[in-house]
């Protein structure tokens, strides 16, 4: 019943790792099981898509690993404190966009006189060099999405969980930012645990798509996707695999209207 | 960042020179430029208008003066007189010498209640025991005229400034206090979360996150709480008036009246409701804007 942010020496072999993880809630029935038996390994520099419908407690999964939320049973490991980017892109308003990366940083105890020119890299990364010094309102949602991400990448974590980081977006800039998320978790060699309900959106950026049933949210199964990349959503084996997960995902869905 | 996969970075560039272009563009066509409104803009949205309403206001006065519709300079001066009360008193080199000892006692008591409320706030808004206790009691205060006040306050400190100061603090504590409670409370729950996930917990947490995210907040209690303050201080002076104290706008109303001028008393008005709206328009307002204008939620009317 534990979430451990290991020291980044002491386990090389995952970035993440995840054994026989429940979780329940008290609900208005008593206790409402969420998360049933969850083991999953995401390997260093993997790249990992957690997909299921709604009520498959993919969000709350997220939170356990991110270390938010403690889970009642079994337990989680990770190298380090994961870095975790939301729907929203939660970045702070009173901050200018290159602050607020700073403020990551400077909350991992980088020296002052380094933050600057790590915020500028960072930006860099994002495709956002120039916008350090400005407001988060004077940003388009995507930009602000590329400034959350880099603020992410800022904790240096082993890690990178994203919740639905792409769903509020608009459908051109979701596909801009697919290819700006693979080029720079091929460049960071970072780990991601990727958390969506758009399957095409999960087989077009993932290495291993894996599905959660809903009610309780229990691993139903995994592929492996070997398309190589760069991949596009509009690919003729991104849809072929994304029909065969889709059945898979509707039959899951169709069990909970048959009582 | 982790070791570099040079099989992936290739692969990865080559996909994403076309995208990187593309992004470029779409950034441009969302990004707005919003520019500042020029002088005259300003001057017809924001100055123009106030001027106007002063100016008709003087006008319908006159006119009640002129057309002897009020024909008691007891009960109503003209402009003139009151006019002549300013004169006087600016020649006599006493004007200042009234607004200073107001204001200075104003903002010095306005000060103190900032340092007592905003650590009271924090308390309250964090402490689920304080809050409990005392939460109710301090929005209850600010519904209590701090006329009230006063006469406690001469009977427990005497006729001097620390009565002054103490009916004051009763009035700006409690709304400088509620305003940072509510700012709290407001804070977006995403916020705390970013913020733990990036490591500000604790007291990290609250000075680089929850106070700022609060500021709008408690800027509001704030000018409320300079409002309190300033009016405190109005009834304190008029009640409680004595030789040592000197002579603020209070006590020049309370001498006016004594003195059976109806222009003088029309000179206190006018200066304590300067003074109020000069000290809002001063520091409180453009304080307040810069920080809704800084995370854009001043919207442009």
């Amino acid at each position: 019943m534990s979430t451990t942010f290991a020291k980044a020496a002491e386990a090389v072999e995952h970035a993440a790792r995840l054994e026989h993880v429940s979780k329940s809630f008290a609900g208005p029935g008593g206790q409402q099981l969420v998360l049933d038996d969850i083991s999953l390994d995401v390997a260093p520099g993997e790249f990992v898509t957690l997909l299921g419908a709604s009520g498959c407690g993919k969000s709350t999964l997220l939170n356990l690993v991110a270390g938010l939320d403690k889970p009642s049973a079994g337990s989680i490991t990770t190298q380090g404190r994961p870095a975790l980017m939301f729907q929203e892109h939660a970045l702070f308003p009173w901050l200018t966009a290159g602050k607020n990366i700073e403020l990551a940083l400077k909350l991992r105890g980088v020296a002052k006189p380094e933050r600057r020119e790590r915020a500028e890299r960072l930006l860099e990364l994002v495709r956002l060099q120039g916008a350090y010094g400005k407001r988060v309102h004077e940003l388009s949602g995507g930009m602000r999405q590329r400034v959350a991400m880099a603020r992410a990448l800022a904790q240096d974590s082993q890690l990178l969980l994203m919740d639905e980081p792409f769903a509020a977006l608009d459908a051109i800039t979701r596909d801009l930012l697919h290819d700006e998320l693979t080029r720079i978790w091929a460049e960071t060699g970072v780990s991601v645990l990727f958390v969506t309900h758009n399957v095409r959106e999960a087989v077009r950026l993932a290495q291993r798509v894996v599905l959660l049933s809903s009610r309780p949210g229990r691993i139903a199964r995994e592929w492996r996707v070997d398309i190589p990349q760069p991949r596009r959503i509009e690919d003729a084996p991104v849809a072929e695999l994304s029909l065969e997960i889709t059945e898979v995902l509707r039959g899951e869905i169709r069990r909970h209207g048959q009582h | 960042m982790a070791s570099t996969d040079t099989a992936k970075t290739v692969l990865g560039k080559a996909g994403s020179i076309e995208a990187g272009s593309v992004e470029a563009g779409l950034d441009a066509l969302e990004t707005t430029v919003t520019s500042r409104a020029s002088f005259r803009q300003t001057f017809t949205a924001k100055i123009l208008p106030p001027l106007v309403a002063t100016a008709v206001v003087l006008l319908v006065w006159q006119a009640l003066i002129s057309f002897k519709i009020v024909d008691d300079p007891t009960k109503l001066p003209s402009p003139a007189d009151v006019g002549n009360e300013f004169k006087d008193a600016w020649l006599q080199g006493t004007l200042f010498d009234y607004i200073w000892t107001s204001v200075s006692r104003g903002l010095l008591g306005f000060l103190f209640a900032l340092a007592i409320g905003t650590p009271l706030g924090l308390v309250v808004a964090r402490v689920r025991f304080v809050r409990a206790a005392i939460g109710p009691v301090l929005s209850g205060l600010q519904s209590l005229p701090s006329v009230a006040w006063v006469p406690p306050a001469v009977i427990w400190l005497g006729l001097n400034n620390s009565m002054m100061y103490a009916v004051i603090l009763l009035g700006a504590v409690p709304s400088i206090a509620n305003g940072l409670v509510s700012g709290i409370d407001q804070v977006p729950p995403l916020f705390l979360r970013a913020g733990r996930t990036l490591g500000a917990t604790g007291l990290k947490g609250a000075w680089h996150i929850v106070l700022p995210a609060a500021l709008p907040g408690y800027l509001a209690g704030l000018k409320q709480g300079w409002a309190f303050s300033w009016r405190s201080l109005m009834a304190a002076e008029i009640i409680a008036s004595s030789p040592d104290l000197g002579i603020g706008l209070g006590a020049l109303l309370e001498n006016g009246r004594n003195a059976s001028s109806m222009a003088a008393v029309f000179e206190a008005i006018f200066l304590i409701l300067f003074v109020g709206i000069a000290i809002d328009l001063l520091i409180f307002s453009p304080l307040e804007r810069w920080v809704l204008r800084s995370r854009g939620l001043l919207v442009k009317g």
